[in-house]
């Protein structure tokens, strides 16, 4: 009976995770191009401009997906640190260490973009706001993962100690997102929640949601790329890795 | 054309971030692209070192025990 169900297993194990990312690179690299493309397209010559803020506001098309996939990483983050603490298995480890660098860049840009955004609408580029201090609260969370796992060299102990480092920091995502309704801050409401829809125009909506689309296929494309690097360095030793044809070669 | 660049006097606040966004994605895959070419290259150079070793103590390896 167990042997109809799919084994899921299966794919926490380098030697068949390693091939299978290289299949779904190219197609998410692809997917990430033409919705990036539509989107760019959309948020600038099909979106109309804003009663209120004018042309600045087109700055949404990227603020907004930036800030939705530096959240989105984070939890995908903590998902795969809690199936390597639970299963122990090795691919958990990996991804968590491919998504990092990624989800740091997004964060960057969420602030970066922010600033760039808060500059001309509020006319100062930071403020110790509660929804721009747990933003960078998360900038500093990637860097620290990062800083931990590469400071232990044994790998396995790296996963694990990194791996409770994103759970605890876990905390800050729910912060982050309601942010702005627990405290009066400067920065606006959420523009789309589940419960009360959207208060955008149907065409800036639909841009921003492609650009998230898009940004969520880029992240998935890069990270499939990088964790093919990390799996080639921590299985050198292994017989599948030398019996590659990328490294026989 | 002119206007579309100057976005109603936002030009620097717009483009600032769509230009770091850019690049930040754009350099991104190329790191990434980089970064698999060094790991091929130097997991490639380890693997074939050590296949070589290993043949060159089978050879030379006249004591008797066989290991």
């Amino acid at each position: 009976m167990s042997s109809n169900k799919f084994n899921w297993f299966k794919f926490s194990s380098p030697a068949t995770f390693y091939p299978l990312a290289g299949k779904m690179v190219p197609w998410f690299s692809g997917i990430a191009v033409i919705l990036i493309f539509i989107g760019l397209y959309m948020g600038f010559f099909v979106a109309p401009t804003d009663y209120k803020q004018g042309e600045g506001y087109r700055i949404i098309f990227v603020h907004v997906p930036a800030s939705w996939m530096s959240m989105f990483i984070y939890l995908v983050m903590a998902f795969w640190a809690i199936l390597g603490l639970v299963f122990n298995t090795r691919v958990s480890g990996m991804m968590v260490q491919a998504l990092a660098p990624t989800g740091a860049m997004f964060t960057f840009l969420a602030l970066w973009t922010g600033a760039f955004w808060g500059k001309p609408m509020w006319g100062t580029w930071w403020v110790w706001d509660a929804r721009l201090t747990s933003e960078l609260i998360l900038f500093f969370l990637y860097i620290g993962y990062i800083a931990l796992h590469s400071s232990i060299d044994d790998n396995r102990r790296a996963d694990r100690a990194s791996a409770i480092l994103v759970l605890v920091g876990v905390v800050n995502i729910p912060i982050i997102y309601y942010s702005v309704k627990w405290w009066n801050t400067l920065h606006q409401g959420a523009s789309v929640s589940v419960k009360s829809g959207s208060s955008m125009a149907s065409t800036m909506l639909l841009a921003m949601l492609i650009m998230a689309l898009g940004f969520w296929a880029y992240s998935i494309a890069v990270s499939l790329a990088r964790v093919r690097s990390v799996i080639l360095e921590r299985e050198r030793d292994t017989y599948w890795v030398s019996e590659l044809a990328e490294i026989k070669r | 054309m002119k206007e579309f660049f100057n976005m109603g006097g936002y030009a620097l606040y717009v483009w600032g971030s769509f230009g770091m966004t850019a690049l930040l994605m754009l350099a991104e895959p190329l790191l990434v692209r980089s970064r698999r070419k060094a790991t091929l290259r130097r997991v490639s150079i380890l693997v074939r070192g050590k296949q070589a070793q290993r043949s060159a103590s089978t050879s030379t390896n006249t004591s008797g025990d066989f290991k």
